[in-house]
């Protein structure tokens, strides 16, 4: 049976990171780990908190990236590159 | 004993506002509302009413802050007229889907353009597709009573919805009328403090109005749909106990007057109901079998006891202070549609009356029983509204 709507639409919180948003994108942000300076610009303008760092690299979370390219257009480095997603 | 006061009908409300404990109170001033809540203003700054009151910048503030209180889990308030409940639109629509229980009281006023400051009810009408349940009053008394029961309704557990107390600007809240006050006491029992299902709340986190699809929307408004129409007897349940206590018994839903052997009956909201009745009784006396139908509450919509009180009129004449443009009246549209398809149903006449303050007085009303009658001799409904004391003479 499917879960029963609540009055309001009121739901535990967080559960936002559960619906995973990458499913919209139509280009993949790939970023180049040679030519990136680790400025953090792409980390900060991302509008889905999709950029963390690890291991001192900048990376992409998949799962919620919707493609909308901030990144690469604000690398100063030009180091982003949006690569079409394809099936 | 009760307390009698000879009041303003803003500071009937206020009045009845205040005994209601509300805990937050936004709002941004518009006439014919201003004094509503110039009162409740005074009354927090000299300790007379413990509550929040915020001021804002505008209406679609006002609305948000009173829907945040009521996330929260406060009783909360505002009220506006005219333009300012057109820029609460946004906010009340989203606040029926949050279902939050606050109460607004809508003073009627026209909306421009052109500009202007008097009465009728196309601003309040104009939100009647949102959810908000909607009462309309006759009297000043009847705002005082009706307030009081509104905060019982909208936070009813199986309601849950906004309540809107409309009330006509001017001819009631600017006129002063003797008004019997209740006891805090009283109102305590009637009213205990305001019990949320969800409540915003840092140590239990939770989402409002969660993003909703396809797949479960449709849900969520019949659901809003299934409240409205559960609320009906809710609503007389709680017009009935609050009568009780206080002895004035305004009706239910609605209420039928003179209606039992009526041939046409007059349909009416606000305070033109009380003008038809004089007209009714004047009428009555000269041997005509004239009744009214005053709707206390349009939204739920009362079409079951409205039926009840015209099924063996001929003609029921709709007359509302309002326009759906490009079709006709809204009420006279709901009437239409709830009769079609009842055997024997009356006509309906729809009467607009009243637009931007002009005066419905008895010669008004004679003017309208004459083309209902017109329409019952006929057989057969007009195809368009009567615009009751049009001039054509002076159009462009």
């Amino acid at each position: 049976m499917a879960m029963r709507i609540t009055l309001g639409a009121v739901v535990r919180g967080g559960t936002s990171l559960e619906y995973k948003t990458g499913s919209w994108r139509d280009q993949r942000p790939v970023i180049d780990t040679v030519s990136c300076k680790a400025c953090r610009i792409c980390r900060d303008v991302c509008p889905d908190s999709a950029v963390y760092l690890k291991d001192e690299l900048y990376c992409i979370d998949y799962d919620y990236c919707k493609g909308c390219g901030l990144c690469a257009y604000e690398c100063p480095v030009d180091a982003i590159s949006m690569i079409p997603e394809e099936k | 004993m009760t307390r009698a006061f000879v009041l303003e009908g803003s500071e009937a409300v206020a009045n009845a506002v205040q005994i209601c404990r509300p805990q937050v109170i936004s709002a941004y001033p518009i006439s014919p509302q201003t004094h509503i809540v110039e009162a409740l203003a005074r009354m927090v700054a000299d300790g007379e009413l413990d509550s929040q009151y915020v001021r804002v910048e505008s209406e679609f503030s006002a609305a948000s802050v009173v829907s945040g209180a009521s996330a929260a889990g406060s009783r909360a308030y505002t009220a506006s007229s005219s333009q300012g409940l057109l820029l609460m639109t946004e906010v009340l629509y989203a606040s029926v889907g949050l279902r939050l229980p606050f109460v607004i009281t809508g003073v009627n006023r026209t909306i421009s353009a052109p500009i202007s400051i008097q009465v009728d009810q196309q601003d309040t009408i104009s939100l009647r597709d949102s959810g908000v349940i909607q009462f309309y009053v006759e009297s000043s008394q009847e705002a005082y009573d009706t307030h009081i029961a509104a905060f019982k309704i909208a936070e009813d557990p199986e309601i849950l919805l906004p309540v809107m107390v409309c009330m006509d600007g001017w001819i009631l809240t600017h006129s002063y009328e003797r008004v019997s006050a209740m006891e805090e006491e009283e109102v305590a029992r009637f009213l205990p403090p305001f019990q949320p299902v969800h409540f915003l709340d840092v140590d239990d986190p939770k989402s409002w109005g969660s993003y909703s699809e396809e797949n479960v929307l449709m849900e969520f408004k019949y659901d809003i749909q299934r409240s409205m129409q559960h609320a009906k007897s809710k609503i007389k349940a709680i017009f009935a106990e609050l009568a009780q206590i206080t002895g004035r018994d305004h009706g239910g839903l609605i209420e039928a007057y003179r209606t039992e052997d009526a041939h046409v009956v007059l349909l009416a909201m606000g305070s033109m109901a009380g003008t038809t009745k004089e007209a009714v009784d004047k009428l009555r006396a000269e041997g005509k079998k004239i009744g009214l139908v005053k709707i206390r509450c349009y939204r739920p919509f009362p079409d079951e006891d409205i039926w009840n009180a015209v099924e063996r009129a001929q003609v029921v004449a709709v007359m509302e202070a309002d326009y759906s443009m490009g079709s006709e009246g809204a009420v006279g549209m709901d009437l239409k549609a709830k009769l079609c398809g009842r055997p024997g149903a009356p006509l309906v006449l729809d009467v607009i009356a009243g637009l931007g303050g002009r005066e419905v007085n008895e010669g008004t009303i004679r003017a309208i029983i004459g083309k209902a009658e017109e329409v019952q001799r006929a057989g057969v409904p007009l195809k368009e509204p009567y615009w009751a004391g049009l001039d054509p003479s002076i159009l462009p």
